[in-house]
């Protein structure tokens, strides 16, 4: 088993090299946005002091230059999640957007009154509204797959709620309230029998494993950048080539068309029908340091290195007590989200904040599982690979100290 | 209903939090004033009186006697609620021109508190001194 040095990792980040409230930076709110490694910064700065310009329309060496890092960034996305072709990853602002466009586009032409929609009851708002809106629109309805008290998709329950009226089955791999994974493969399996089509929303996975789509078979994949390490403002959706050839565009303007006249406009092949106006190319080289910084790391290792600072974290805040945890769901990522005995989720993150501990706390996007669970919020913190055993301890010191406080 | 803040003045609350030098005596000082706030009936506790803020929830509740305004508020959080009674101390028995007037950033700012009146900060905060100015300006 090979040995992860997280210390050389963590000296590629230089924002986690700073005090904050006069202490070093604890960084814990990683499910939020993770930090970027200097070589996504330089290949952005780079990226500006060098090769900027438009894309696909310059007749000059600068918008080649920019175009083939543009593409290039494509084509390394699309190797990174095992897409078949690079024509079939769309860039985005962001999960968000990756999910609206396909509720928007697929939608609309895809879901006809009395149609179902399902989504885990414990999805991030973003995969519940745009699915509320074009169900609204077409007369459809947007139904919660049960969720147990441990945060974990009620199996037995999603299957008998399958039937011909599922259209489509939308659900993260991994919560972002309560870092449990879900079992994705399955519920394509299930919802594929069904006749439902799938989207993962990998927004809280994307950083943790490798991914192949054609392995994985799910019909829509969206992920951003900037949990990966890499910018914000910078997204991906990944669609079945027939699905995205037969969706109508969801912005109109430039370099998305074909050809365009007062009697009618041809729209451009893909990706680029989806791409409308000028994109973010910067956000794409960016991205592609991205990958280069994750692909370079042991993964395998990373991933037992976070597992073992959950596995301690999880034992320590329960010797404390007083801190029940939030979603214990078996297969999880290293996210710690807790509740307290004796004070709001957010006194404990602003007492946690005095000692340079950066963690969220709030409902996280999630209402749906917080009413569940009957509480207002919880205390997250989620871990990232360049987090340390001495982050573990700062944050349980910093608890221990919040309950003398509080309690 | 009884107030917070006619007997402690905003600039016993300055005196007493520069007399500090560490976070930790400021922040318990703070929940200490948060519990000195008389308790909101649950029946004031209504929609019209909640003041949206991000994660905790914030209520507040005023009466306009004799000319001057008076206020309570309570909060499910403990600091939240410590940081409404500085700020229920600052307006408390003043007149609708005082409460329209008071600069309360300096206040803030002299209190070294500034980043918890931040709107980004989701506490609240901001939104309930909002509610107060409205009420001070509508009651000129």
């Amino acid at each position: 088993m090979s040995h992860f040095d997280v210390a050389e990792v963590r000296s590629r980040f230089p924002i986690l090299q700073q005090e904050v409230n006069g202490q070093p930076l604890v960084y814990l709110d990683n499910a939020a946005t993770t930090q970027k490694p200097e070589s996504v910064i330089e290949a952005i700065a780079n990226y500006y002091r060098h090769d900027n310009a438009n894309v696909h329309r310059g007749a000059h060496a600068l918008s080649d230059r920019a175009t083939e890092v543009f593409e290039g960034a494509r084509e390394k996305v699309a190797q990174f999640i095992g897409a078949p072709s690079k024509d079939q990853i769309l860039w985005t602002r962001g999960t968000t957007e990756s999910i609206n466009v396909v509720a928007a586009s697929w939608g609309e032409q895809n879901l006809t009154a009395g149609d179902r929609v399902l989504v885990s009851a414990m999805e991030h708002h973003a995969n519940i509204v745009p699915w509320q809106m074009i169900a609204q629109k077409r007369g459809a309805n947007v139904e919660p797959i049960p969720v147990d008290a441990d945060g974990a998709i009620d199996m037995a329950a999603f299957e008998s709620l399958l039937d011909e009226r599922v259209k489509m089955v939308a659900v993260g791999h991994v919560s972002n309230a309560l870092g449990s994974v879900n079992p994705v493969a399955h519920i394509i399996e299930l919802a594929h029998k069904a006749g439902a089509k799938v989207l993962i929303d990998a927004a809280q996975s994307i950083a943790h494993w490798p991914v192949n789509m054609v392995e994985l078979g799910c019909d829509f994949y969206a992920f951003s950048a900037h949990k990966m390490f890499g910018p914000t403002g910078m997204g991906v959706l990944y669609g079945k080539r027939e699905l995205l050839e037969a969706m109508q565009p969801y912005q109109g303007g430039g370099e998305m068309i074909e050809s365009v006249s007062f009697a009618g406009t041809t729209y451009n092949q893909l990706p680029y029908k989806f791409e409308a106006g000028t994109p973010n190319i910067a956000g794409a080289v960016g991205l592609a340091a991205a990958v280069d910084f994750v692909q370079g790391l042991d993964r395998s290792a990373a991933d037992r290195h976070e597992a073992e600072l959950l596995h301690r974290a999880r034992a320590e805040l329960a010797a404390i007590g007083g801190y029940p945890l939030v979603g214990k769901a078996e297969s999880a990522v290293a996210v710690l989200s807790f509740v307290s005995d004796f004070a709001h989720p957010q006194d404990i993150g602003m007492i946690l904040d005095q000692q340079g501990i950066a963690v969220r706390t709030g409902n996280h996007c999630a209402q749906p599982i917080m009413d569940q669970f009957g509480i207002p919020g919880t205390v997250r913190a989620s871990f990232s690979l360049y987090n340390t055993h001495d982050d573990v301890d700062r944050l349980i010191a910093g608890l221990k100290k919040a309950k003398m406080f509080l309690a | 209903m009884t107030e917070f803040g006619v007997d402690v003045s905003a600039e016993d609350i300055v005196d007493t939090l520069s007399f500090f030098d560490d976070w930790e005596e400021r922040y318990k000082y703070i929940i200490d004033l948060g519990k000195e706030l008389p308790p909101l009936a649950e029946s004031a506790k209504t929609e019209q009186n909640l003041v949206r803020g991000c994660q905790s929830q914030v209520w507040l509740d005023s009466q306009l006697r004799e000319g001057k305004l008076y206020f309570v508020a309570d909060s499910d959080a403990f600091i939240v609620k410590g940081l409404l009674a500085i700020v229920l101390a600052a307006y408390n028995g003043k007149s609708a021109a005082q409460v329209a007037d008071y600069d309360i950033d300096a206040y803030f700012d002299e209190l070294n508190l500034l980043s918890h009146l931040s709107s980004t900060r989701g506490n609240g905060l901001k939104a309930m001194v909002q509610r107060i100015q409205n009420e001070g300006r509508a009651a000129l």
